[in-house]
């Protein structure tokens, strides 16, 4: 395999970026899962949400770009919390089928809507211009967003982790994670937190979102189902309920896909298969992921 | 069983079938299509049950093995000319290219098929549990699916097949002296035997065995139940099932392409399988037929509404909305699913336990 350095480093920052976009959207997955133990089902479709809303934010209001980039996530985010309310908060303490089953109904009910709402042609992504340019460094050519990805990812990630280790919301959510029953008896409100993280989820699920529609620009109500499944795909991977396993399984996905379609270019057919594939090995071999600890069957 | 309630089955079968008769002789193409539809969704609802609502795995791969069972089928049945008129991308390979049977066998291959997939993915999945598992058979259905639009020179890729050989009823038609349909007696045939097949496995110790598994597997266990053989053979049957039904469902539409078997397609049997209630044979069959008709009766949703005063606008997606809330409220308000608590119901006013 003939590579020159160029190609080869255009290809990393292209898979850094992706998985940044991966990471950020995997942490609402883990954070649900670490709390509920409910694979949100919808979360793909409330990052749909998430582009269609800074799209229309930016072509039909007068609100400048930069504005529409925090707004459209904060209300994500209050979505994300109304899809809580509705569809997970009336079955908490079902078995866990059913509270499946109603979330993978809030998906399509979200993805129907959108159709209803959006309608079902593809639009364009409305990127400001001043993200819309090339860079050319030393005859490596990249997109100005591939550098903007990472590191607003990792902005977000770092606060992210002040509010988690520092806040004592932030506590509250820990020891939830770690034991639900013990937390609610010390007094946690167990509503407010979960309200909280579905926010923080969605929140992050939009950012991906915008980053997303800047990346690639085309908007559809279905666009959201499969970047879900593979960032559900890059939490399992991590270790589900662990945030910082959902980074890591987020860049091992995204660097992994292009990494793969760059030396293996006959594989592009099966791109898409490549996370399944990893994710079943995981299972197999891992099953509580990279970072997850070994659980004892409880009898 | 009792020997009176064997009588009363067998009679009810065979007054379903005298009744099948009629409606396929006389009925416009357009219902027959419909009711048609209803029995491979039986087929598919009852399949789907066997494993998440007996077994209580839940597994969301059944697009997958309706896609196997679909293109075994298919390609199984059309004749030469149809497949050189449907490989102009890629010429099939000489094979298969030649090889053509009776739908009959090709319909069990298609069944073969799906068991022998679903034995293979099953062994090495159904370790896993609950959300897990679920998982993991969505991304085995996905892969089924990427893989089926790669190899062209076997399944023609996105382009799909066209001219899937349709199933007339010429032979009883022609005694009647009316012009010949699409057979219903295949489908609901099946359909029927795949009902009966159930019963008797639920009243088996098999069945017995799935209901403990899924009631509690470390009790089961404990009972000396073999958990691996029981969950797999339920898998199997349960794909064996969706294979059946994919290729029911090829040759009711005579045309198909992977991005059919997406799984919007397994949604539309979860539908089913949790509106007739998890565990449930005749809710499953009912059901079945309900969301069935219900799909096609509420597409004018889709279209624009004339309320008298005012026209809204065409609305494409108003219909799955419906869909999509029907599944959530039936999840939300009613646990177990419409038919069982309300069978429930009645039979509490009449006896109890």
């Amino acid at each position: 395999m003939n590579m020159s350095m160029q190609e080869f480093l255009q290809h990393m920052t292209n898979g850094i970026s992706l998985g940044s976009l991966y990471a950020l959207i995997a942490i609402g997955y883990t954070m649900v899962y670490g709390i509920l133990r409910l694979i949100n089902f919808a979360h793909g479709d409330i990052f749909m949400l998430g582009v269609y809303l800074t799209f229309y934010g930016i072509l039909f209001t007068p609100i400048p770009w930069y504005i529409v980039f925090i707004l459209a996530p904060v209300l994500t985010g209050l979505l994300g919390l109304l899809l809580e309310r509705l569809a997970y908060k009336p079955l908490r303490g079902s078995p866990r089928i059913t509270i499946l089953i109603s979330a993978i109904g809030a998906s399509f009910l979200l993805q129907n809507l959108g159709i209803l709402v959006f309608g079902g042609r593809p639009k364009a992504f409305p990127t400001p211009v001043i993200l819309d340019r090339v860079l050319n460094i030393r005859g490596v050519s990249v997109a100005i967003v591939n550098f903007i990805i990472p590191v607003v990812t990792v902005v977000l990630l770092i606060g992210l982790n002040f509010f988690i280790q520092k806040t004592r919301t932030g506590m509250a959510m820990r020891a939830l994670s770690k034991d639900y029953e013990a937390a609610s008896l010390m007094g946690i409100n167990i509503n407010g937190i979960i309200s909280v993280t579905f926010f923080i989820g969605s929140f992050l699920a939009a950012m991906g979102g915008i980053m997303w529609g800047i990346k690639y620009p085309q908007l559809m109500p279905h666009m959201g189902v499969l970047p879900g499944l593979k960032c559900f795909i890059a939490a399992v991977i991590g270790g589900i309920g662990d945030i910082t396993g959902a980074v890591l399984g987020g860049f091992i996905l995204g660097l992994g896909e292009i990494l793969l379609i760059a030396f293996l270019p006959e594989l592009t057919g099966y791109r898409d298969a490549f996370a399944f594939i990893l994710l079943i090995i995981i299972l197999l071999v891992k099953p509580t992921g990279l970072m997850g600890e070994k659980i004892a069957e409880k009898v | 069983m009792k020997k009176n309630s064997v009588l009363f089955n067998l009679l009810l079968i065979a007054l379903v079938l005298i009744g099948l008769i009629v409606l396929n002789l006389y009925l416009d193409n357009y219902k027959i299509k419909i009711i048609n539809l209803c029995g491979i969704y039986a087929i598919l609802g009852l399949g789907m049950n066997l494993i998440n609502g007996f077994t209580g795995l839940f597994s969301l791969g059944h697009a997958g093995f309706m896609a196997i069972g679909a293109y075994t089928v298919a390609i199984l049945t059309m004749p030469l000319e149809a497949k050189e008129m449907n490989y102009y991308m890629k010429p099939m390979v000489p094979f298969l290219l030649n090889l053509n049977l009776p739908f009959i066998f090709a319909l069990i291959m298609g069944g073969i098929m799906a068991a022998i997939f679903g034995f293979l993915i099953g062994a090495p999945v159904l370790k896993l549990t609950d959300d897990y598992l679920a998982i993991a058979t969505l991304g085995f259905s996905e892969i089924i699916r990427i893989v089926f639009i790669n190899m062209q020179s076997i399944t023609n890729g996105s382009l799909g097949l066209k001219g899937i050989p349709q199933m007339n009823n010429k032979f009883i038609a022609d005694i009647f002296g009316v012009s010949p349909k699409i057979n219903l007696l295949w489908t609901w045939g099946i359909a029927i035997l795949t009902i009966v097949f159930m019963k008797f496995l639920m009243k088996g110790s098999y069945g017995k065995a799935f209901k403990a598994i899924r009631e509690d597997e470390i009790a089961a266990r404990s009972m000396g139940i073999n958990l691996f053989k029981h969950k797999v053979m339920s898998f199997t049957i349960g794909s064996f099932l969706a294979g059946i039904g994919g290729g029911l469902l090829a040759v009711h539409l005579g045309t198909i392409d992977p991005a059919l078997f997406k799984f919007a397609l397994t949604f539309n049997i979860l539908l089913i399988v949790v509106l007739g209630g998890m565990g449930n044979i005749n809710g499953t069959a009912i059901a079945a037929i309900v969301i069935t008709v219900a799909m096609e009766a509420l597409r004018f949703l889709d279209e624009p509404l004339n309320f008298g005063f005012f026209t809204t606008p065409a609305l494409p997606g108003l219909r799955m909305v419906v869909f999509s809330l029907a599944l959530m409220v039936i999840v939300i308000f009613k646990k177990d699913g419409f038919m069982k608590s309300a069978l429930e119901k009645v039979r509490g006013k009449y006896a109890k336990n």
